[in-house]
């Protein structure tokens, strides 16, 4: 364990080297998979031949190049580590003046090294899963569009151009979502998934405005130099803003519906984007804008409040779904509320936010993997009611798999039991009901997570009739055993003489949690909470599961199967009070616009009806206006004595 | 003789030209009348000129004739062609222009 017994407080160094030497060209980490985008989706179908392998090259060397950084990096003291590369002035408007700038330190090292490590091995797995499909040079152009993106958005030295990669992450999620577009199940997804990210993106660019408001600056270095001197309320406003951006990409209650649909992408994608890297650029915002939250207890009260009641709805919903993706999904969705949670506790939970977010990563997408390969030998069946017993004919899906369960329940030594651990005592330093909140989502993981690994490779045979298991390829397997590799020895890795907190202290500051429970209680406590879990699952599972899902069933089940009712709840106050503001507008602008104009009308319509009485068509009676006219200027003329 | 005597003929002729036109539906006699009032303003022209002793009047009497026979010319052209569709002179049967 990478405990330190004695209380430590690390504050934030805010110092950034102008980047020199070979991080003077950390731009090509983004142009790289830019260009493959670009190749594959404007080449046309000429590119088909070479396009995947193209589009698996080109993240894989900006893995390779981001390693060359990584280890220039660590050879420099901590306080100039932050490199700063401004490549032109982007826009300069009065006083308002963005650069066009990347930031590469060690926070962001840590996303760029998971987004391209990850990346490339997901580029590598793709290669066998959309092996016939078709359209795959679009997907591996989507894809690279995704990888560029989601660098972007982390290298970005200010909030401005960080929004840029959060839309453009956002438009590549949709384009992958909706990938198979002949389904409408998926367009429809991709639209959900699109429309609920434009409320959180909303609060990202309201954020956005109120700090060059308050600050007259976007940079991450301005804002953490001037945050001291706002107010509490913009600070707290400012929080809650960039929260709302945090909750609508990281799927956080409440705009948390759109993760599950999101399933309906290719399952490489629902493993890079919708696990891996997307969907924690949530966490990674909430870290980055920490001068912010580290002023405003209220807001980061805030921040553990949605981490607290997400990581609860996402594990009740994970216990109830069949299909394994939307169960994976809602797992996803519980972690991420782990680390949201984690984020929220300030300099104590950074680290350990960073930590989860990282080592989930590893076994999420490892096990995401193993579920699109596990849908790849049973004709893309979802439905885990369909699968089981079988470890015994995929061997290496069952071993990656199990691996990174193990990872996920917080076993040690595996990854988890690290991360998530340390999250648990640093909820319990806060306060008893978010450290509760966190032990309870320990033990329904491990439930539910156990009751996932059962019904898909134990239990009894429910195929298909034309089933016919078989263990999938060498470019799926290979990237499956990488990332469990990982998902065993990330935790240690980063914990490990104290590894990731000394890395990333520089940047997010650091204090040591001191729970109210000794820490070594806590931990068995946890341990004991998790093999409850497992122990239910088991007795319900492990012999035998229905084939159909059972129907007489408790509210609490509906509910979950029903996600919470989350999209009722979206239909009812939104969908439907959105249909009455559409009404009562519609009746306001026929009335009362619409009437004015038509009021104006009228009015001109009887005036006109009242002179053309005057036009009577008789040539005598225009005679004689004209001899009254002439009569009346001569007299106007006689009086003024013209 | 005393120029005021002209201008109140000339007024007379006028006034009765005026009546003519608002009075007649006859189109032939509205022109007669426009006619008269037209010549009631030429004999004005010529009185003053005269009793200034410049050409300047004259002359505006002889625009005035010219000007006089040219409408003549396109009214009684229109009345030709009224006349020949509706087999009246009346003015007040060309009243299609009516709101």
């Amino acid at each position: 364990m990478g405990y330190t017994l004695a209380f430590e407080a690390i504050s934030p160094i805010a110092n950034t080297q102008v980047a020199t030497g070979s991080f003077a060209y950390l731009w090509l980490l983004i142009a790289l998979p830019l260009i493959g985008a670009l190749v594959l989706l404007l080449g046309g179908s000429r590119t088909n031949s070479f396009g995947p392998l193209l589009a698996v090259l080109m993240p894989a060397t900006s893995f390779g190049f981001a390693v060359y950084l990584w280890l220039q990096m660590l050879g420099l003291p901590k306080e100039l580590r932050s490199q700063n590369l401004v490549l032109f002035e982007w826009i300069n408007i009065g006083s308002f003046q963005v650069p066009f700038g990347f930031q590469l330190d060690p926070l962001s090292m840590s996303f760029v090294l998971l987004i391209t490590g990850v990346g490339s091995l997901i580029h590598i797995y793709s290669l066998g899963y959309m092996d016939h499909d078709p359209g795959k040079r679009r997907f591996f152009g989507y894809l690279n569009l995704f990888v560029a993106a989601m660098l972007l958005l982390v290298l970005a030295d200010n909030y401005l151009l960080l929004y840029v990669g959060w839309e453009g992450v956002g438009l590549a999620s949709y384009l992958l979502i909706g990938y198979y577009q002949h389904k409408p199940s998926a367009a429809a997804a991709a639209k959900k998934a699109f429309v609920v990210n434009r409320v959180g993106d909303v609060g990202l660019s309201l954020a956005i405005m109120l700090m060059f408001v308050a600050f007259h600056t976007v940079t991450f270095a301005g804002i953490s130099e001037k945050a001291e001197q706002g107010s509490a309320t913009v600070l707290f406003l400012i929080g809650i803003f960039l929260l709302i951006g945090a909750a609508g990409k990281s799927a956080q209650v409440p705009l948390q519906s759109w993760l599950l649909d999101a399933m309906e992408g290719p399952t490489p994608v629902s493993a890079l984007i919708h696990a891996a890297t997307m969907v924690t650029a949530g966490v990674y915002l909430i870290v980055r804008s920490n001068s912010i939250y580290d002023l405003s207890v209220a807001a980061q009260n805030a921040v553990i409040l949605v981490g607290a009641v997400t990581l609860l709805a996402g594990a009740a919903i994970g216990m109830a779904k069949d299909d394994i993706k939307k169960a994976l999904a809602a797992s996803t969705m519980s972690q991420i509320g782990y680390m949201v949670l984690a984020a929220g506790l300030g300099p104590i939970g950074y680290v350990y936010a960073i930590m989860h977010l990282l080592t989930h990563g590893f076994f999420k997408a490892g096990m995401f993997l193993g579920a699109g390969s596990v849908m790849h030998a049973m004709n893309d069946e979802v439905d885990m009611r369909k699968y089981g017993a079988l470890r015994g004919i995929m061997m290496i899906t069952f071993g990656t798999f199990f691996v990174g369960y193990l990872a996920i329940l917080g076993v040690p030594p595996f990854a988890g039991f690290y991360s998530k651990d340390l999250i648990i005592e640093a909820a319990f330093d806060r306060s008893i009901i978010a450290g509760v909140a966190t032990l309870l989502g320990a033990g329904i993981t491990a439930f539910y997570m156990s009751r996932l690994i059962l019904m898909t490779f134990f239990s009894n045979k429910r195929w298909e009739d034309d089933a016919h298991p078989h263990e999938s390829g060498l470019t799926m397997t290979i990237p499956m055993v990488v990332l469990a590799i990982g998902s065993v020895s990330s935790g240690f890795l980063l914990t490990y003489n104290d590894a990731l907190k000394s890395w990333l202290a520089p940047v997010t500051g650091y204090q040591t949690p001191e729970p109210p429970i000794a820490i070594p209680v806590l931990i068995a406590i946890t341990l004991a909470t998790v093999l409850l879990g497992v122990l239910v699952a088991v007795k319900l599972y492990l012999k035998e599961a229905a084939r159909v899902a059972p129907t007489d069933v408790s509210i609490f089940t509906k509910a979950a199967r029903k996600d919470l009712y989350g999209d009722a709840i979206n239909e009812a106050v939104f969908m439907r009070g959105g249909q009455q503001v559409v009404n009562a507008t519609t009746a306001v602008d026929n009335s009362v616009v619409e009437g004015s104009v038509n009021f104006i009308g009228r009015i001109t319509l009887g005036l006109s009806s009242l002179v053309r009485a005057t036009q009577t068509g008789y040539t005598r009676n225009y005679a004689l206006a004209m001899l009254i006219g002439v009569a009346l200027l001569l007299l106007l003329a006689a009086i003024v004595r013209l | 003789m005393d120029v005021t005597n002209y201008v109140i003929l000339a007024a007379i002729l006028f006034s009765i030209g005026a009546v003519g036109v608002l009075v007649r539906r006859n189109a032939i006699v509205m022109f007669m009348s426009i006619e008269l009032m037209l010549n009631a303003a030429n004999l004005a022209f010529v009185a003053f000129a005269q009793a200034n002793g410049t050409f300047d009047g004259q002359v505006v009497a002889f625009f005035v004739m010219v000007v006089a026979a040219a409408e003549v010319v396109i009214g009684l052209a229109i009345i030709m062609a009224i006349f020949r569709t509706r087999k009246t002179a009346s003015i007040d049967e060309a009243n299609l222009l009516r709101a």
